[in-house]
C-alpha cells in the first residue's frame, strides 16, 4: 500500500544504506562482566621499603590499612581494545552518519579543523598556571566573550558555566544576587512557559525559586493576559526562548520585556534556540537582560554522545557586577611589546563560582575557532539556511504542522500514531528521527530541526522517511525497528530492574 | 555552486539552484522573508567579525595560543598531566563517538550506551558503592550536588555541610552556589597537618549536619588515616559522609565503601584528559538508597525485542527533561564523552596498570621529596604523613620568589604560604625531575 510512494521517491533507494551501516549481529562485548583480571594489592611483603621502582603487583610503598585489597576489571591487549571501541563505534549514528533533525538540539554538522585545533599542545595548560604564563588562553577567552557579546547585544560575558543548565543556573543566581543587592530580596518566584526546556524549571527549583507555569496562547505564543496575572511584587524573573520550542518568534517580545521590566522582574533568554536568529535579532535588543549561549548548539561543538558543552552567559551593564569570577579582560597599562596584556578579574558583587575553573575549555575554544572562520556573513547564512531547510521539510512532508511561521524547528503531530513508534520507525529507514511527545502543546509531538547544514537531497530523503511511516500501520510501527543494531528496546524494564554496572549483572548469576 | 565562500557558511550545502527550488516550494521570495521578527528588534546582521579561510582561522588560533609559555607544570592540587595514551585520542575522535547526541533513541546508540555502562562499572569497582552516574561537570559541581542530594535524603531538618578547612577555594564557592537554593550552609572543620582534626572534628559536629566532606588524597596529596573514623562520625549523627578523590588514587588507596562514604565525587579526568585549562568529569558514585535521588544520566541493561541484551538510559524519570521542577538535578549536557576517554584510559591500563600509576605517584612523591630535603633551606615535606603524586616543601627563602624564579627558568609550582610550595611528580617525566631538582638547588641556595 505504501511501497510504491516510498520507493518511487529519488531517495527510496538508498533508505536501508545506513541501517545496514549498523545492522549487526550479536556483539560478545571483549570489555564485560566475563572477562575480569583481579589484582592484589600490598597483600605481602616488601611493605614500607619504598626504594624499589615497585611494581603494583603485590607489595607497595604502603601500610595496608591505607590501601584497598584488590582492583578487578577487565586486562586487554591495545589491539584488543581498538577493535572493541572501533566495533562500539559502529554501533552508533553520529550527525556524520546522516540527518539527525532532532528538535531544540541543534544538532549540526561540525567542522574538523576545530579538533586539531583543540589538540594543539599549547591548549593544554594547567588551571593553575600564572596569568603571565598563559596570555594565549586568556585572550582566546578575552576574544570570544566579547564575540559572544556582540552576538548577543550584551554588555559583559562570563564563559565559565560547562553546559546550557548551568548557564540557566547563573542566570538564576545573577537576579538573585541583584534583587537582593537592589533590596528586593523578597522576590521568590521565576514564570516560565508551560513549553521550556525542562532545564529551566530544573534550575529555577535549583535556585530555590518556586516556579510560576505560564500556558501558551492559541496560537502557540505566551499568553498576554496570563503574563500580566502572573507577574507582582514577587516576581524574579521571566525565561522565555525566542523563538519558542515550536519555532515561533515571540512577536510582543517588547510588550513582554515592558510587562517584565514594569514588575520589577528580569527577563532571561534561553540560548537554545539563538541558531535561529544569528544576525537576525539579538536578545539585548529584545529587552533581555540575561541569556546564555549553547555554544554546541549554535557554533557547532560536537556534542559527544551527551557532553561535554559549554554554557557562557552574557548580561545587560546592570548585572555585569553579579557574573560568576573571574573574568578576563586587557590589563589597563598595555605592554611594552605592544600586544594587550590580559588579566582575570573579579566583579565587584561577585557570586562567586558555579565550576571549578573556567568551565569546558576545549569547547571554548572550537567555539572561538568556529565563530573566527564563519564571520558575519557565515553566521547570517547558518541562520537563513537553518530556516529555510526547516520550512522546506515541514511542506514536503504530510504530517499535520499546527502552528506558524516557525523559524528553525517546527513540531508536527503523529495524530493517531503514537510519536514515539513513528520514532522507532524512522531509525529503519536510516535516519534519525525527530524528538518525540514533547512540547505537550501538541499532541503526539514531532518536533523537528534539519539546521543549516541539510542538503535539499537529504530533506527529500528525510521528508520521505516521515512519509512512508506516515502511510504505516500501527502494527508495523509497533514492531519497529527491525533494522538496527538492537530491535525495540524494553525500557520499562531497565527501570523496574536496575542494572547499572557489569557487577551488578554477575550478581544475578 | 559554492566557490571559495567568501561569504555565506562554509557548512551550509545549497547551490543557487537548490535555494531557487526550495523558496518556490515554500512559497516565498527571499528567505528573509521566513523570518517573523518585528521591525523593532531586527538587526542589521553586524557584529563586525571577519570571515577567514580555515587555514587563516588555523594559523590565528595557532598564533594566539603560542603565546601561553611552555612550562614543565609541576602543578597538581586537583589536576594531573598524566600522559594519555594515543588510542584514547584515535579511537574517541571517531565522528560516531564525537558526533552523536544523548543516547535518546537506543537502538542505534549502543556502543555510546555500552561505554558509558562500562564507565558506570569502573566507577563501581573504584569506589565500591552499587552506582555512579555517567557524569557530571566536575569535582566542584559534584559536590555540589552531593550537598543536595544530602538535603533531599536526610529525614532531619540538619542544614550544615562540613567541609575541610583546606578545600580548594573553587569548590567551596561552587559548592555555595549550588546550596544557595535551600536551607544549607557551609561550614569549615578544622585540619591538623593538612588532614583532618579529627577531634576538631568531632567538636563542631552535632544533629544538624546533613553532609561532612572529607578528601583522600587532600589537595596538598596528603594521605587521610582517619577515613574510617569519620565514616563512623557521619553514621552517629544521621549524615552523609562524601568522600572527594579521583579514579588514579582510588585504584590504590583504601576503598570508600569500606570507610563508610555514602557517596564519592572528584574529578575523574585525570584518566583520559590532558590539564585542560581545568576542564574536567564530575565523578559522582553513591549507594544504591539513593538511587531514585542520584542526579544526572544512569545507562541500565535491558532486552530487545528479540531477547538479546541491550543498553539503554533509564530511570529519566529522575531527570529534568521529565520532572521539571522537582528533577533530581537541572543537569543535562554532561561530560560524556569525556567520560567515554576515561573508561578508555583506565581499559588500556587494565588493573595492573592503573595500580602500578598509583603506586609510583606515591614513590616519585616519596623520592622527590627526599631529593628536595637534602637541600639546605628546605625541609620537605612540611610533615611526616604519606602523600601522593604531590607534597608541600616549607622553603626559608619567601615561597613567592622562590616560585618566580623557578618559574622564569620554565618550571610551575604552587605557593601555597609565605614559605611553603607545593610540587607534583604526576606527568612529569624522571628527566623533567631531575632538571627540577638541580635548579631547585640553584634558586633556593
Amino acid at each position: 500500500m505504501t511501497a510504491d510512494r516510498t520507493d518511487g521517491s529519488e531517495s527510496g533507494r538508498s533508505r536501508y544504506d545506513q541501517a545496514r551501516y549498523l545492522e549487526n549481529g550479536e556483539y560478545e562485548p571483549l570489555l564485560s562482566e566475563k572477562n575480569l583480571t583481579r589484582v592484589e594489592i600490598g597483600a605481602d611483603t616488601d611493605d614500607g621499603d619504598g626504594s624499589d621502582e615497585g611494581s603494583g603487583d603485590g607489595g607497595g610503598p604502603l601500610p595496608d590499612d591505607l590501601t584497598r585489597d584488590s582492583l578487578e576489571f577487565p586486562e586487554l591487549s591495545e589491539p584488543e581494545l581498538a577493535r572493541h571501541y572501533t566495533r562500539l563505534s559502529q554501533m552508533i549514528y553520529g550527525i556524520d552518519s546522516g540527518p539527525y533533525p532532532l528538535g531544540s538540539c541543534t544538532m549540526k554538522y561540525n567542522p574538523k579543523f576545530t579538533e586539531d585545533v583543540a589538540a594543539l599542545p599549547a591548549a593544554a595548560v594547567h588551571p593553575d598556571r600564572s596569568e603571565e604564563s598563559i596570555q594565549g588562553t586568556l585572550e582566546v577567552l578575552a576574544r570570544l566573550q566579547d564575540y559572544l557579546a556582540r552576538i548577543g547585544g550584551m554588555d559583559a560575558v562570563t564563559l565559565q558555566p560547562p553546559a546550557g543548565a548551568a548557564g540557566e543556573f547563573v542566570g538564576i543566581r545573577v537576579a538573585t544576587a541583584y534583587h537582593e543587592h537592589s533590596g528586593e530580596g523578597h522576590r521568590n518566584e521565576v514564570i516560565i512557559p508551560e513549553s521550556a526546556h525542562g532545564t529551566n524549571f530544573a534550575s529555577a527549583a535549583l535556585g530555590g525559586y518556586d516556579v510560576v507555569s505560564l500556558p501558551s496562547d492559541d496560537e502557540g505564543r505566551v499568553d498576554l493576559e496570563a503574563l500580566e496575572a502572573a507577574l507582582s511584587e514577587n516576581t524574579a524573573a521571566l525565561m522565555l526562548t525566542n523563538p519558542n520550542t515550536l519555532g515561533l518568534f515571540e512577536r510582543d517580545i517588547d510588550a513582554i520585556a515592558d510587562m517584565v521590566h514594569d514588575a520589577g522582574g528580569l527577563l532571561y533568554y534561553d540560548g537554545a534556540n539563538l541558531n535561529a536568529l544569528l544576525g537576525r535579532a539579538r536578545p539585548g535588543d529584545m529587552g533581555f537582560d540575561v541569556m546564555h549561549y549553547n555554544v554546541h548548539k549554535t557554533f557547532a561543538t560536537p556534542h559527544g554522545g551527551g557532553g561535554p558543552g559549554a554554557g557562557p552567559v552574557g548580561v545587560v551593564e546592570e548585572l555585569a557586577p553579579f557574573l560568576p569570577a573571574p573574568r578576563v579582560r586587557i590589563r589597563d597599562d598595555g605592554s611594552k611589546s605592544g600586544e594587550p596584556i590580559y588579566e582575570r578579574f573579579e566583579p565587584e558583587h561577585t557570586i562567586g563560582k558555579v565550576h571549578g575553573f573556567d568551565g569546558n575549555w576545549l569547547v571554548l575554544l572550537k567555539t572561538f575557532a568556529y565563530i573566527a572562520r564563519l564571520g558575519d556573513e557565515g553566521l547570517a547564512d547558518a541562520s537563513a539556511s537553518a530556516v529555510l531547510n526547516a520550512n522546506y521539510l515541514a511542506e514536503r512532508i504530510e504530517y499535520d504542522i499546527p502552528y506558524s511561521p516557525f523559524h528553525h524547528e517546527f513540531v508536527a503531530s503523529a495524530g493517531d500514531q503514537d510519536a514515539a513508534d513513528v520514532a522507532k520507525r524512522m531509525l529503519d529507514y536510516g535516519v534519525h528521527p525527530p524528538t518525540t511527545k514533547w512540547p505537550e502543546i501538541v499532541p503526539e509531538a514531532l518536533m523537528t530541526e534539519p539546521t543549516e547544514v541539510e542538503s535539499k537531497a537529504t530533506l527529500d530523503r528525510l521528508a520521505a522517511a516521515f512519509n512512508a511511516v506516515y502511510e504505516e500501520t500501527d502494527e508495523t510501527l509497533e514492531d519497529a525497528p527491525e533494522r538496527t543494531t538492537a530491535r525495540r528496546i524494553d525500557q520499562t524494564s531497565a527501570a523496574r530492574t536496575p542494572r547499572l554496572s557489569w557487577q551488578a549483572l554477575s550478581d544475578e548469576s | 555552486m559554492h566557490g571559495s565562500h567568501a561569504t555565506g557558511s562554509p557548512y551550509t550545502p545549497h547551490t543557487e539552484t537548490d535555494r531557487t527550488a526550495m523558496l518556490e516550494a515554500v512559497g516565498a521570495d527571499t528567505v528573509e522573508d521566513l523570518f517573523d521578527i518585528p521591525a523593532d528588534v531586527r538587526f542589521d546582521g553586524r557584529f563586525d567579525i571577519d570571515a577567514r579561510s580555515e587555514r587563516e582561522t588555523r594559523r590565528l588560533v595557532r598564533s594566539i595560543l603560542d603565546r601561553n609559555d611552555d612550562f614543565t607544570e609541576l602543578l597538581g592540587r586537583g589536576h594531573y598531566g598524566y600522559y594519555v595514551p594515543s588510542l584514547v585520542d584515535h579511537l574517541a575522535d571517531r565522528s560516531e563517538f564525537l558526533t552523536s547526541y544523548t543516547q535518546y533513541q537506543p537502538e542505534i546508540s549502543q556502543g555510546f550506551l555500552q561505554a558509558l555502562f562500562e564507565y558506570q562499572s569502573l566507577l563501581v569497582e573504584l569506589t565500591g558503592l552499587e552506582i555512579a552516574n555517567c557524569s557530571v561537570y566536575d569535582a566542584a559541581t559534584a559536590l555540589g550536588e552531593a550537598a543536595t542530594l544530602s538535603d533531599r535524603v536526610r529525614e532531619t531538618t540538619g542544614h550544615r555541610v562540613l567541609v575541610p578547612e583546606f578545600v580548594r577555594d573553587e569548590r567551596r564557592s561552587t559548592l555555595e552556589n549550588y546550596v544557595a537554593g535551600t536551607d544549607l550552609s557551609v561550614e569549615a572543620y578544622p585540619a591538623d597537618d593538612g588532614t583532618v582534626d579529627l577531634a576538631g572534628l568531632e567538636a563542631t559536629v552535632d544533629e544538624s549536619v546533613v553532609m561532612i566532606y572529607a578528601e583522600n588524597p587532600t589537595v596538598r596529596g596528603t594521605i587521610e588515616e582517619n577515613l574510617a573514623a569519620i565514616g563512623d562520625l557521619a553514621d552517629t549523627i544521621d549524615a552523609l559522609f562524601t568522600l572527594g578523590s579521583d579514579p588514579i588514587a582510588l585504584s590504590l588507596l583504601q576503598r570508600p565503601a569500606d570507610v563508610g562514604a555514602d557517596v564519592v565525587v572528584g574529578d575523574a579526568s585525570v584518566l583520559g584528559l590532558p590539564t585542560s585549562y581545568g576542564m574536567g568529569l564530575g565523578l559522582f558514585a553513591t549507594r544504591d538508597d539513593f538511587l531514585r535521588q542520584v542526579p544526572g544520566r544512569l545507562v541500565g541493561v535491558s532486552e530487545d525485542a528479540t531477547g538479546r541484551r541491550a543498553y539503554t538510559l533509564t530511570l529519566q524519570t529522575r531527570e529534568q527533561h521529565i520532572r521539571r521542577e522537582r528533577a533530581t538535578s537541572n543537569i543535562c549536557t554532561n561530560q560524556a564523552w569525556v567520560a567515554l576517554r576515561t573508561a578508555m584510559h583506565a581499559a588500556v591500563l587494565g588493573p595492573s596498570g592503573l595500580v602500578d600509576l598509583a603506586t609510583r605517584g606515591v614513590e616519585r612523591a616519596e623520592d622527590l621529596a627526599a631529593r628536595l630535603d637534602d637541600l639546605v633551606g628546605v625541609k620537605a615535606p612540611v610533615n611526616d604523613r604519606r602523600h601522593i603524586r604531590e607534597f608541600v616543601a616549607h622553603v626559608d627563602q619567601p615561597a613567592r620568589a622562590v616560585a618566580d624564579e623557578l618559574e622564569r627558568r620554565g618550571f610551575a609550582v604552587h605557593v601555597v604560604g609565605d614559605h611553603e610550595i607545593q610540587v607534583c611528580v604526576a606527568g612529569v617525566t624522571d628527566e623533567q625531575l631531575d632538571r627540577f631538582v638541580a635548579v631547585f638547588e640553584e634558586v633556593v641556595r
